[in-house]
């Protein structure tokens, strides 16, 4: 079919079918869909490595894998879930959302559109494939085993041959959000339909329109730490290397200058869909909704003068920890600004709890739970203690899987009706809610008590008082990766369109532009742009 | 007409971010000398000078007695001895006082190496001046051969009050192959 090619700006044609449709889509739903289901398998993928993680520490001494491999499963998991997992389901998110939202026909940039997905799968391969070297005799240890961090020297001097595979599939990454982000920038400030003011728009677009500045200012710092990484491996220079006059403290530097935005960039689009559930559900207006917007944007601003707080324990001066102990303290009033509007928008309102709100709601508890223990490492002298321990790993596990996932479930749960046309298979979703609530704390909540107690992270092993502890913290691991198949049984039945179907409006109190076109959203829609009063 | 306009607008907005993201790729590189300009003013990551002080001390405070202590580490590829004639003296500030290091190696070939030092607490970094030390240059160690390095120092009279013990710590590199490869690359056209 020669209509492939011209699909894009041919609205009149049919859409290709099979699997052209997929590799050549230039639609902004397809490509969204193809983002989310990458990003789901890719969510299993990471979930499967962390089962083995949690089957090694289900008790102490060493059991199944040796702590070579072990390190090689810490960083592909955290590599895969960060990169492959959180990072493109908001991408999808906003593939398929903001041109309904704000009344656009597609995506500004289409074709670029399909490149940044189609980079995506490449870069994975890469990376996984490094999982395999030592079986074809290429290098031991095989994967990269350095952490998701990369810290150098451990990376570079120290780094196996296939460190070189995870520089290449970090820049493809790099090079794949970068485009993702340009693509919803353009889209938001040039497609917007007429009367959508920046100041009306859903918080959601707002909320990713400044992700998408962060992208853009520091995955380019990310693909700047590698290609250093990369010349000092290879052509001699030394960035890094003490023995050539480089510092290894200066890669901590430059890595969380990239790193500590890239935490908000993971955690900003879960406060805009949090900020569209709770109004619907509690059929009031988003309370205070100019304050989300400046508090979204001071968060951005103030995440580019907080990186050192990943690094107090390699020896500051006192002032400087100080600077970033008290800006990284600021952090929790804008912070503190959005969960008060969150309860602020129920409190009165006429509660239901339907699936999403279900989410939405443990959203903003769990949440704040992680939050208040990153206010806890914020302090200096205290994070001299928690540093490096399961502390950490209890802390950003609250404000990733249960905060940025567990909002990717909340918009999934919200949305479907308008991807698939069919509403989601409520009691297998009540299932998976109520399982994944309690398996999450059982999951990461010991995890501060062993942390606080001085379990460090990134071990095969510990010492025999944790054990108790270990083992819950294992059971609620596998009980939370099994729950995920019950989400995939409700995706597939979406997809499959079994169920009951679902009206355009679906949630009563609901307000927004994707409403307005009927359920599943038509392939092409706003062609003729929608007037915003 | 207003389709036209669009499709132009697209475009300049897309080039504005491209070239924000390529400046936002040279910032990582621009953060390199920034680094090492901080450091040099801060003492952050504890580097002292790496050319010899040309002036002497101002004065010597005979009523003040601070710590220096000596820390020697053999970095990657170095399996020789590497250690300070002495693991600690008691110095006055502004007092010149020599310290000999030793460096053997055992290898059958000549190794060239680079020592790299590093002061605890950073801030006293600045206040550590060296007159002579082997960290300035290379260090060339025929096979077998055990050298001794002299390294001369003096604490600057101005020391802040609250430090009263340092750390001077010095790591050796065998840096062999990467002299070796320079040289080739000089060699070339």
């Amino acid at each position: 079919m020669s209509t492939a090619a011209t699909a894009h700006d041919d609205h009149h044609h049919h859409a290709p079918t099979g699997l052209k449709r997929w590799l050549f889509s230039t639609n902004h739903k397809d490509i969204g869909t193809l983002y989310l289901w990458f990003s789901f398998a890719m969510f299993m993928l990471g979930g499967l490595l962390a089962m083995v993680i949690r089957t090694e520490l289900l008790e102490p001494g060493m059991q199944f894998v040796d702590p070579e491999f072990f390190n090689q499963l810490t960083t592909v998991h955290g590599l895969a879930m960060v990169f492959g997992a959180v990072m493109p389901g908001f991408v999808g998110l906003a593939n398929w959302m903001i041109p309904l939202m704000i009344g656009a026909p597609d995506m500004a940039l289409p074709r670029m559109n399909n490149w940044s997905f189609w980079i995506l799968p490449f870069a994975f391969l890469i990376l996984m494939s490094s999982m395999f070297m030592s079986a074809f005799g290429a290098g031991h240890p095989s994967a990269p085993n350095f952490g998701w961090t990369f810290y150098a020297p451990l990376s570079t001097e120290y780094g196996p041959a296939s460190t070189d595979l995870f520089i290449l599939s970090v820049h493809m990454m790099g090079i794949s959000s970068i485009m993702g982000a340009i693509n919803v920038i353009v889209t938001v400030f040039n497609l917007r339909a007429p009367g959508m003011t920046l100041m009306k728009m859903p918080l959601f677009v707002w909320t990713w329109l400044i992700t998408a500045f962060l992208l853009i200012a520091v995955m380019p710092v990310l693909a700047g730490a590698v290609t250093m990484m990369l010349t000092d491996r290879h052509f001699g220079t030394s960035f890094f290397s003490a023995a050539g006059g480089g510092d290894p403290v200066l890669f901590q530097h430059v890595f969380w200058f990239f790193g500590h935005p890239e935490v908000y960039i993971m955690i900003l689009p879960a406060f805009g869909i949090v900020s569209a559930i709770i109004p619907t559900f509690a059929r009031k207006q988003l309370f205070g909704y100019a304050s989300m917007v400046y508090a979204t944007a001071s968060i951005a601003l103030l995440s580019f003068v907080v990186w050192a707080h990943h690094m107090f324990t390699v020896g500051m001066p006192l002032a400087g920890t100080l600077f970033f102990m008290y800006m990284t303290m600021l952090i929790s009033v804008p912070t503190g600004v959005k969960v008060f509007n969150w309860v602020a928008t129920m409190w009165r309102g006429s509660l239901t709890f339907e699936l999403p709100m279900k989410w939405a709601i443990a959203f903003v508890i769990l949440f704040t739970c992680g939050g208040l223990s990153g206010l806890m490492l914020a302090i200096t002298p205290v994070d001299f203690q928690y540093h490096d321990t399961y502390f950490v790993v209890a802390h950003f596990h609250y404000v990733l899987v249960s905060g940025a996932v567990f909002t990717m479930f909340a918009a999934a749960y919200y949305w479907l009706p308008k991807w698939s046309g069919v509403m989601p298979n409520k009691l297998l979703g009540e299932l998976h809610f109520w399982s994944s609530l309690i398996s999450v704390n059982l999951l990461f909540f010991p995890m501060h008590f062993v942390g606080l107690a001085g379990m460090p992270r990134r071990y095969a092993d510990y010492a025999l008082q944790f054990a108790d502890y270990n083992f819950w913290i294992s059971i609620g691991g596998f009980w939370f990766g099994l729950s995920q198949l019950l989400f995939l049984a409700v995706c597939v039945l979406c997809a499959l369109k079994k169920g009951e179907k679902a009206p355009a409006k679906p949630w009563e109190g609901a307000e927004g532009l994707e409403w307005e076109v009927p359920s599943p959203a038509p392939f092409h829609t706003f062609e003729t742009p929608p007037v915003v009063k | 007409m207003s389709n036209d306009s669009l499709e132009h607008r697209n475009k300049r907005t897309l080039r504005k971010l491209l070239i924000w993201a390529l400046a936002m790729f040279g910032f990582a590189f621009a953060m390199v000398p920034f680094y090492n300009v901080i450091c040099d003013i801060t003492g952050l990551n504890g580097k002292t000078s790496s050319t010899a002080s040309s002036e002497g001390p101002s004065r010597t405070v005979e009523d003040r007695t601070v710590t220096v202590e000596f820390i020697t580490q053999r970095g990657q590829g170095v399996n020789g001895d590497f250690m300070s004639a002495t693991r600690r003296v008691k110095v006055h500030p502004g007092e010149i006082t020599l310290v000999n290091f030793y460096a053997s190696n055992p290898k059958n070939s000549d190794i060239v190496t680079q020592s790299i030092p590093s002061v605890t607490p950073g801030e006293a970094a600045r206040y550590l001046h060296k007159t002579q030390c082997f960290c300035f240059d290379q260090q060339t160690l025929a096979a077998g051969e055990r050298k001794e390095m002299p390294m001369i120092f003096y604490l600057d009279p101005e020391l802040p009050r609250h430090i009263n013990t340092l750390t001077l710590s010095y790591t050796i590199f065998d840096v062999t192959d990467r002299v070796a490869a320079t040289n080739n690359n000089v060699v070339a056209p």
